[in-house]
């Protein structure tokens, strides 16, 4: 007997270059969200500018209160959270994809931070942790005196 | 313990583009089947619901989510994941009911809803004893 199979991916050249590509430009580096990926979880994003450090990681689902944002020191930041399981009363899953489970992850930031004044936001599933520079590490232009 | 950063690899002769990220990336999604329905969960983070756009035609179910560049005017110094535009396609059989197709976006999770058509259905027999 056939097992009832209501959809089928898109098998088409197209679909097939778009996996490949998607290979080539892996952006999680594999299995992320289990424990034995390669790559820590979640994966970051840092940006900056003259004031302030941005961290970035994608956690689609979660919300600002399922997470745990802490400075330790004057450059260590450390991301804690869960992503649970949804809970579905009745059915059967036909195939899963995303992961779940708790992650935690710390990081030594590229400059010393103002802890007190460290600032997070999350939006459409993106967490972004910005952190004010202190002052001794800012840059500075220089005011070059001419005759 | 702290893990290191991978340092993102610069490249100053190469202009990146401000609007687009002209990279698109197939969105992970679990497929719940339930008596009434099939409940597809995709990850889209980044996606807001006004850049998602998704079709249905030809039993073709088609998902696009616009991500912004972000953040503005800030260098980006340890790159561990890639951003980009999120593009997938389901081929979807008669069993689902097309008008009936409803989606909804929350916090970068995309929940479409497919309603099965009355005939797949599963159905109670009662059996009657002598």
């Amino acid at each position: 007997m056939k097992r009832w199979q209501p959809w089928e991916d898109v098998r088409s050249e197209m679909h097939r270059l778009q996996n490949e590509m998607g290979r080539l430009f892996d952006r999680w580096g594999g299995n992320s969200w289990r424990p034995s990926a390669r790559t820590e979880v979640p994966p970051l994003n840092i940006w900056d500018d003259a004031e302030c450090l941005y961290v970035e990681a994608e956690l689609p689902g979660l919300e600002l209160s399922d997470l745990e944002i802490l400075v330790g020191g004057s450059n260590q930041l450390t991301i804690k959270g869960e992503r649970k399981v949804p809970a579905l009363p009745q059915g059967a899953w036909h195939r899963q994809e995303r992961g779940y489970g708790m992650f935690s992850r710390t990081v030594e930031l590229p400059f010393d931070v103002d802890a007190d004044k460290v600032s997070a936001a999350f939006r459409h599933g993106v967490l972004r942790v910005t952190l004010p520079k202190r002052e001794e590490v800012k840059t500075r232009r220089i005011q070059v005196q001419g005759e | 313990m702290a893990t290191n950063l991978t340092p993102k690899v610069r490249n100053g002769d190469v202009a990146t583009p401000e609007n687009t990220y002209g990279v698109t990336f197939r969105p992970r999604f679990d497929i719940w089947e339930k008596d009434e329905e099939l409940l597809l969960c995709g990850d889209l983070p980044g996606v807001a619901p006004e850049n998602l756009d998704i079709r249905f035609e030809n039993r073709e179910l088609v998902i696009h989510g616009k991500v912004s560049p972000r953040p503005q005017g800030a260098e980006l110094l340890y790159e561990e994941y890639s951003i980009g535009d999120f593009y997938r396609t389901f081929r979807i059989g008669e069993a689902v009911s097309a008008e009936q197709i409803r989606a909804e976006l929350k916090n970068g999770v995309l929940t479409v809803h497919l309603p099965k058509a009355e005939a797949a259905k599963p159905r109670r027999i009662s059996v009657s004893a002598e």
